[in-house]
């Protein structure tokens, strides 16, 4: 990909033009981590008129503050059926259809509330750290199986997909086996490129298996959280519905971040360095991994009523583009956003929303990242990418962004228990 | 601002409460998720001053603005 200032894309002068421009996608930068030059030009001003892909006239946040207002602003909907979207699917026209059952990102309080206080206390602090040691032996696991299969290995498939997938299985009492039934819907759902055919497809398909679960799970419990669930109210259409969205956003997840996140620190060796000499800096270097990938993204509201935000007013109706990658390098809330810096306190970053949606399966995550990384540069202390940077293959149209694989080396008498 | 040691006052809002867990995450002495709902549990309203900056941070995270903060009211102390 060679960067072409006269390609489709906005210029200066777009900008100050009548008509608003349209979300800005393309990473052209030659850094792979960095999100659109377009995007992040944007930054001393919070938020401006947008473009959608059916003409509709919205927003785009790209201010840390106006971000981290508007998410917590109830005013502002989750909801499919108000939303316009950015980017085209094809096979969407018109209004998008409501949150099918059990997918509680598309939905407002109360009915928000009522599925979310059912599952909350599966995934608090406590309850994942204890998960701690679990990870590490899974950790483990796929570690060694990697250290057979190479050197030379792609780490999305020797390790970044499969640990938080055996992870989320295990906590759902998902059969790890099942994955073909599974794993190829969850990606077709989060592919930009699919059309919306396959992706109802792919959803009643994986509807289909979870439903199958559910039934299993009623007659036989197993000690497991779609067990668990089974003695709560929510029917057989709830249950698979829930369970379908905390499956794929277990795999396709973390899985991303493990990878990038690997990526990203091969390529700044100073911070792999100061990782690799300090394992006490784990928890903050997931946290500005994190900020620095932003790897959701963007986040869409839809305003209920006029409300003002930094001063200007987003009426009711418009949808809000909220891009957690802008947001999340914002110089005003993180000084030099564009240098990973693993000794910065990143807290406060948008990378998992903020607002009565902020991810549920957060404590999960980190405690998997936090494992996870430091485990596998111990494991390989000379690992590497064995392909130039510049062809390492994006996720550039999927929902979650990442590496498709990365493919890694490392000397092979130079392996550590 | 104020010094972050500076004696403050906490009050939690179940009802507002989204579970995140960013509280029990960044002042453990101070906040904690209950088993069922994962809702906050305030373990120390006038937190010592050790775990006062912590509890601060904890306030400007919460996701839902579920936790208060006021400074001690000068008449009760
Ligand atoms: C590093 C990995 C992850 C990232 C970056 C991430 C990011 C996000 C973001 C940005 C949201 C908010 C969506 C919105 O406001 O519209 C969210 C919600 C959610 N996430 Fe995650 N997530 C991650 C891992 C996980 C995992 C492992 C699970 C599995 C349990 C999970 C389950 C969920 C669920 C169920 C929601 C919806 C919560 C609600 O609407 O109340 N996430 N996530």
């Amino acid at each position: 990909m060679s960067y072409d200032p006269t390609a489709a894309g906005t210029t200066a002068d777009d900008i100050t033009a009548e008509e608003p421009p349209t979300l800005p996608t393309d990473r052209r930068t030659g850094c792979p981590f960095d999100p659109p030059a377009e995007l992040t030009a944007l930054s001393d001003e919070p938020m401006r008129r947008m473009r959608y892909a059916d003409g509709h006239v919205g927003r785009l946040v790209t201010g840390h503050a106006a971000a981290r207002a508007i998410l917590a602003d109830p005013r502002f909907s989750s909801r499919y059926e108000l939303l316009h979207l950015p980017m085209p699917i094809s096979g969407v026209s018109g209004e998008l259809p409501p949150a099918p059952v059990g997918d509680i990102i598309g939905l407002d309080a109360p009915e928000h509330t009522r599925y979310r206080r059912l599952l909350t206390g599966k995934f608090t602090v406590r309850r994942m750290r204890r998960l701690t040691e679990r990870v590490e032996q899974l950790t483990i696991e796929c570690l060694d199986a990697m250290e057979q299969a190479g050197p030379a290995v792609d780490l999305v498939e020797a390790f970044a997909q499969p640990l938080p997938a055996l992870m989320i299985c295990e906590l759902l009492g998902v059969p790890y086996t099942d994955r073909e039934r599974f794993q190829s819907h969850v990606a077709t759902l989060f592919d930009q490129t699919a059309d919306a055919e396959s992706k109802g497809e792919a959803h009643m398909a994986l509807l289909q298996y979870l439903g199958e679960l559910v039934l299993a799970k009623r007659a036989e419990p197993t000690d497991d959280l779609l067990s668990d669930l089974t003695t709560s109210d929510l029917t057989d259409e709830e249950l698979a519905g829930i369970g379908g969205l905390l499956l794929a956003a277990g795999l396709d997840t973390t899985a991303n971040m493990l990878a990038l996140g690997t990526f990203a620190l091969l390529s700044n060796p100073d911070q792999l360095d100061a990782l690799r000499a300090d394992p006490g800096l784990a928890e903050q270097t997931v946290e500005e991994l994190l900020r620095y990938l932003s790897v959701a993204d963007p986040l869409l509201r839809s305003a209920l009523d006029d409300v003002e935000v930094e001063g200007q007013l987003i009426g009711a109706g418009e949808t809000v583009t909220v891009s957690v990658q802008a947001a999340n390098r914002d110089p005003r809330k993180f000084p030099d956003p564009d240098r990973l810096d693993i000794h910065r306190k990143a807290t406060g970053h948008l990378a998992f929303g903020h607002g009565v949606h902020q991810c549920l399966g957060q404590q999960l995550a980190r405690v998997e990242m936090t494992v996870a990384l430091p485990a596998l540069f111990a494991r390989f202390p000379t690992l590497r990418l064995a392909a130039p940077p510049q062809e390492v293959p994006l996720r550039d149209h999927s929902n979650i962004y990442g590496v498709i694989s990365l493919p890694v080396t490392w000397d092979k008498e130079q392996t550590h228990e | 601002m104020s010094d972050p040691r500076d004696p403050l006052r906490l009050s939690v809002d179940r009802d507002r409460c989204a579970g995140a867990g960013m509280c029990a995450l960044t002042a453990p002495e101070v906040f904690d998720q209950d088993d069922e709902e994962g809702l906050v549990v305030l373990l120390h309203p006038a937190p010592a001053p050790e775990h006062r900056a912590a509890a601060r941070m904890a306030v400007g995270l919460c996701p839902a603005g579920a936790i208060a903060l006021d400074a001690p009211d000068s008449t009760d102390s």
